[in-house]
């Protein structure tokens, strides 16, 4: 695997395999959707665990509480989840203003490398499992900002990625689209962006401290 | 009623509080969606909300004191459940109501408050300290018209015990102390729109301003724990309401219509109006509705 050059951020032969630019993610095995702590050390047979794992995933895909973090132009588009219009709500997803009581994260759009410090923090601060939106080609790509001194290109070199809605803007309604896509995989077991993160800690560490020059994060943000 | 099936009587009728306290909020979430002309999340969305954050990780906690202040709110809350008779002539469900009065249920109102706000204190959080202190001003502001609503009631029947107080309002709809000492029940009922938190009083909480409040740094097992105790508190405080000024009910079925009513009291002035400052609130509790609990007292004592 080549190494991440941040001069060609663009360039997705750097990325590792399992990392897929469109945030699909290898089967996590059954015990890895309920890595729950002191939870995993329990010994039960693979039928029971998999159907307690299937009912918290259940649980988890319905009550998605998304955090109230703007990062970019995209911020606009997630006013009108909330309005009689579209209705965020009646998929039971309300806004929460607090990292320690969300666990969906929408990147919406660019983001400056001084807004990733406060993402980053914000992200380790969401109690697992948590999972990642990335909304517009800005976190793709890096869309019009491609040649930009000062956001970042590709998203998942930075956080793991759970899924990505393209477009400029996408409109609320692709964004509940990919909620839905979301839902989907959280109650399949799939959406194990946050179990990478922490497995890969050291990688997506030596990523963010390439662009974030002035490092003076913890080593985790608990 | 011997002890032992006192104590399983009333932990059944807690049971059934607290959930028709869940069902209670997930339909304002539905009300208030129908008034914004949205959808709204499901019936059922509280009891799928606290199965989620009982599946999470815990990933932090700040200190014991941020660990006890749940549990303080809870039972505050279970507190003032306990204490208040459901159903007139019915021993299973009157709780301990025999054993305690009025004052120890403001007690526990405000225990329940206080061990909130020094779990809030022990988590650090510069926004928790700001709700709590916005918390308690305004809790110390409508205080003042609901104990002088009580101490009305108090002096007219002669007695804090809520059992007096409830024997005096069964001589028909007009000896209810809603119509019987209606200066009283106006402080008592604006004093609640604080007590509930909803708008205009809502600053307590106010999320996009200072995150939740209080409970900014709590999450998951704490925050189903919370969910819980508020249940209790609001079904413990409505039942209180009814008791104190719609005669209490003499059915299960009248109860529930009569806590759905007061709770939708403070639900439908929340939809309509915005939210205040708290120096607002705090003036505003302590005008009109103070002026009106000053009434109360001065009214009972001029009728006697």
């Amino acid at each position: 695997m080549k190494k991440f050059d941040p001069d060609r951020p663009w360039d997705l032969t750097t990325l590792p395999t399992t990392m897929a630019p469109q945030g699909s993610r290898p089967h996590a095995p059954v015990e890895d959707q309920c890595f729950l702590g002191a939870e995993a050390d329990i010994k039960q047979p693979p039928k029971l665990q998999e159907a307690v794992a299937t009912i918290k995933n259940w649980f988890r895909a319905s009550s998605l509480n998304v955090l109230a973090f703007g990062t970019g132009c995209g911020a606009i588009e997630l006013r009108p989840l909330s309005t009689s219009r579209f209705d965020m709500s009646r998929f039971g997803i309300p806004g929460a203003p607090t990292p320690r009581q969300s666990n969906v994260f929408i990147i919406s759009g660019y983001l400056s490398v001084k807004t990733l410090t406060r993402v980053i923090r914000c992200y380790e601060q969401m109690p697992d499992p948590k999972w990642v939106v990335a909304l517009g080609s800005c976190t793709i790509n890096g869309g019009m900002y491609w040649d930009s001194y000062n956001t970042i290109k590709v998203l998942d070199l930075y956080l793991p990625v759970d899924v990505y809605v393209s477009g400029c803007m996408p409109r609320p309604e692709a964004l509940i689209a990919g909620f839905q896509y979301l839902m989907d995989d959280v109650k399949k077991g799939k959406a194990n962006g946050w179990h990478h993160y922490l497995e890969n800690l050291e990688w997506y560490r030596e990523n963010q401290k390439q662009v974030i020059t002035d490092w003076d994060l913890p080593n985790y943000n608990w | 009623m011997e002890l032992f099936p006192k104590i399983g009587w009333t932990l059944l009728s807690l049971f059934v509080a607290i959930n028709y306290g869940f069902l209670i909020n997930g339909l304002i979430r539905k009300v208030m969606a129908r008034i914004q002309g949205r959808f709204g999340p499901p019936l059922w969305q509280p009891y799928i909300d606290m199965g989620k954050l009982l599946v999470q990780r815990n990933s932090i906690m700040h200190g014991y004191m941020h660990w006890l202040g749940p549990i303080f709110r809870s039972v505050g809350g279970m507190g003032v459940y306990v204490l208040v008779p459901v159903v007139i002539g019915e021993p299973r469900l009157a709780g301990f109501s025999d054993m305690g009065d009025l004052l120890l249920m403001m007690y526990f109102m405000f225990f329940g408050s206080l061990g909130m706000a020094l779990g809030a204190g022990d988590a650090g959080h510069p926004h928790s300290p700001i709700g709590v202190s916005r918390g308690l001003s305004q809790m110390t502001a409508f205080e003042m018209p609901f104990i002088l609503a009580v101490v009305a009631l108090a002096a007219h029947v002669g007695s804090f015990d809520i059992n007096a107080i409830i024997a005096t309002q069964q001589h028909g709809v007009l000896s209810w102390n809603l119509f019987a000492n209606p200066f009283a029940s106006a402080a008592a009922f604006l004093a609640l729109l604080g007590m509930n938190m909803y708008a205009p009083f809502n600053i307590v909480g106010a999320p996009t301003e200072i995150p939740v409040g209080p409970a900014t740094e709590y999450q998951n097992s704490y925050l189903s724990l919370m969910m819980i105790g508020r249940s209790a508190l609001a079904i413990g405080k409505m039942v209180m309401f009814m008791d104190l000024f719609l005669g209490g009910a003499h059915s299960i079925g009248a109860a529930v219509v009569k806590i759905l009513a007061i709770y939708f009291w403070s639900v439908f002035v929340g939809a309509v109006f915005p939210r205040f400052r708290t120096e607002q609130s705090v003036r505003f509790f302590l005008r009109w509705p103070t002026a009106f609990g000053v009434a109360g007292v001065l009214l009972t004592q001029w009728v006697r």
